[in-house]
């Protein structure tokens, strides 16, 4: 007995020290969490619950089913984070698939330029658009002069100018991680296809776009969520004429000061962004998705 | 359950191969034939060009030049899809987004088979290579020998007549690597496919092969049956590469040939060259007891050191012109205390028939 549990209790308390040392490394992170997550985000649901009189009441929560415009600022949000994403897809696979069968060097050189835009301000950029936009800027005149259209387009201050400056700035959330997943897929497996009598058409369909597709959900997903709360360009570019839920929230708090009826909107929303989240994770595998499982 | 080979195997013809990548030579103007339903073998050290070679009849490596053909049919343009051959690769490439049985079924899909003959087919395939009833696991559920044998099995599946295999068993470990190759050498008998397959490994080359081509930089060094290749090297490289061979220098006085201080009794046919080596295998020298008998080549010299490994000890001794030759032996209870130990001298003795002279010229 004394010779098994030679040094037992010693190594055990190692281990929990070690463990111990551990936590204490992932302290501050935890803390900053609680301060800037988890606090405010108990206080917004308080709130929410919060009436005009400053007793509990359900009342924000009861305008939003009344009010038929609100039920149109939820729906205008999703169609438009639903048309970002996939008109995400379709510009951002390609060009990642492009990428992907560059040599390192040029394909390295494609990614600057997909990250260049991202590394400058927002702002800058969806006022950018905005004055190649508008009705006499560089787009239309160019158009014009071209010859593809006789009449300036409407093409800011509506759904259209929304849309673009959104995919403009959600590309590479979605480039991004579908360029990782397609540089990770061996290309013996492409070679393997081929070989098993796979045209370059077929192996794309049966082998690489499989081996893509969690890459490009994991994109998708994190565009679709992000543009739901997409404040600063639709706002710049909508011109009023799209309102998404940020918006609405935005305006209770400056024009009408009410933190009850904002705070409610942020629960919904949230509530429908983890609901989304749930539903994808029910499809895809999450795990495959962040890069784990294997 | 046996499947049946419904297609004649087809010959490999390859004339005048070159491949360059910027100055480097991949493929040096190569032509060599693989007879119908033979097994031959590309080996060689990494880089010599066995896996280009491999990759051109596969139809992922596009040469320069030369002429590629299956049969009558001239296939060096002829892109890979349409090649109608059966490969393993290295690390497999099994699609991991798919079954065992999804993997196998593969290429019989693209080929368009009705249903109930594919899955009649996968079985039978993976029953070919002992995995019956193994078709519903994902690959990440397989072992390494097994996910080798899946492998083989959709490479074979769709009765191609050519088989390509690039170091097949380099991912497992040793003892399932010497039974895979008895495997693979009977699966070989009994589908007779043109098998051409790629290894660095020298015995598994000898193991499996009906001939063997060795390549080095760019070119075939040799091409012959095992036991030639053993036992008639026709060069340096070759006889250097294949077994651990030593090499003694050779000079002429007179009529007698010396090497290491000996006239040597030669028997055996000697190679057209200016210059020549004696090529000593150190399983082939013995040490004596006594006296040299009839038709033995002895060599004098001093143990520099004596290792025992287990089934055999291996024996190094420099002779008095300063070159060192190695000699194993097996052991056996303990022979091994009455080996003669470093410092001491020892007499090594090489039977005339085991006395190979070849070329003193790198290919």
């Amino acid at each position: 007995m004394a010779v098994t549990d030679m040094n037992a209790a010693g190594l055990r308390r190692d281990e929990r020290l070690e463990r111990l040392r551990l936590f204490g490394l992932a302290s501050p992170a935890l803390l900053l969490v609680l301060v800037v997550l988890v606090i405010p985000v108990g206080w917004l649901f308080y709130v929410s619950f919060v009436g005009a009189d400053g007793s509990f009441s359900l009342e924000n929560y009861e305008r939003m089913i009344k009010r038929k415009s609100y039920a149109r600022i939820f729906w205008t949000t999703f169609k438009v984070s639903l048309l970002t994403t996939g008109l995400c897809i379709l510009i951002g696979y390609p060009l990642a698939y492009f990428m992907s069968q560059l040599p390192r060097k040029l394909a390295n050189l494609c990614m600057i330029t997909v990250l260049l835009p991202f590394w400058t301000s927002l702002l800058v950029r969806t006022y950018a658009w905005l004055v190649l936009l508008q009705k006499n800027g560089l787009v239309n005149n160019w158009a014009i002069s071209l010859g593809l259209w006789d009449e300036p387009l409407k093409l800011v201050h509506n759904l259209n100018g929304t849309l673009i400056g959104m995919v403009h700035i959600m590309l590479p959330f979605l480039i991004l991680p579908t360029y990782g997943a397609m540089t990770a897929i061996d290309r013996d497996y492409l070679k393997a296809a081929s070989n098993l009598g796979a045209s370059p058409r077929r192996a794309f369909w049966t082998v690489f776009l499989p081996l893509s597709t969690p890459g490009l959900f994991a994109g998708a997903l994190m565009v679709f969520i992000l543009c739901l709360g997409f404040f600063v360009t639709p706002a710049v570019l909508g011109g009023g004429k799209v309102i998404l839920v940020s918006m609405k929230i935005v305006s209770n708090i400056e024009l009408f000061v009410n933190w009850g009826a904002a705070s409610a909107l942020g629960v919904v929303l949230m509530v429908l962004t983890v609901a989304v989240l749930w539903v994808a994770s029910r499809f895809l595998n999450l795990d495959r998705m962040t890069g784990g499982g294997h | 359950m046996t499947s049946q080979v419904t297609q004649e195997a087809l010959p490999i013809t390859v004339r005048n191969v070159t491949k360059t990548y910027g100055r480097v030579h991949a493929l040096d103007d190569v032509s060599i034939d693989v007879k119908s339903g033979e097994f031959l073998t590309l080996l060689g050290p990494s880089g010599s060009g066995k896996t280009t070679l491999l990759m051109v009849l596969a139809g992922f490596t596009r040469p320069d030049q030369g002429s590629l053909k299956f049969g009558d049919r001239e296939m060096i343009r002829t892109p890979p899809h349409l090649r109608d051959v059966g490969m393993v690769f290295q690390n497999y490439a099994l699609f991991p987004h798919m079954t065992v049985a999804g993997n196998v079924a593969y290429p019989l899909k693209l080929r368009r088979a009705p249903k109930a003959e594919i899955a009649e087919r996968v079985e039978r395939a993976l029953e070919t290579v002992q995995l019956g009833g193994y078709g519903d696991r994902r690959i990440d559920q397989l072992s390494g020998g097994q996910r080798q044998r899946v492998a083989l099995a959709r490479s074979i599946v769709f009765e191609p007549r050519i088989l390509l295999m690039d170091e097949p068993l380099s991912a497992l470990d040793k003892k399932l690597r010497d039974r895979m190759q008895i495997e693979l050498r009977h699966l070989h008998e009994k589908l007779g496919m043109t098998t051409v397959y790629v290894t660095h490994d020298q015995r598994e080359a000898l193991t499996m092969s009906d001939r063997i081509a060795v390549v080095n930089h760019g070119r075939i060094m040799q091409l012959a049956d095992p036991q030639s290749l053993y036992e008639q090297p026709e060069n340096k490289f070759v006889a250097d590469f294949i077994g651990d061979s030593t090499f003694l220098p050779v000079h002429r006085e007179g009529s007698d040939i010396i090497a290491g201080g000996t006239a040597l009794t030669i028997v055996r046919p000697v190679p057209k060259a200016e210059k020549h080596l004696l090529m000593l295998r150190p399983e082939r020298v013995r040490l004596l007891s006594g006296p040299a008998p009839e038709g033995v080549n002895a060599f004098a010299g001093t143990v520099t050191d004596l290792v025992y490994q287990g089934e055999s000890y291996l024996l190094y001794a420099r002779l008095r012109d300063g070159t060192e030759i190695a000699v194993r032996g097996a052991i056996r209870s303990d022979t091994f205390a009455d080996l003669p130990k470093p410092g001491e001298t020892a007499q090594l003795g090489l039977d005339a028939a085991d006395t190979v002279l070849i070329a003193d010229t790198e290919g």
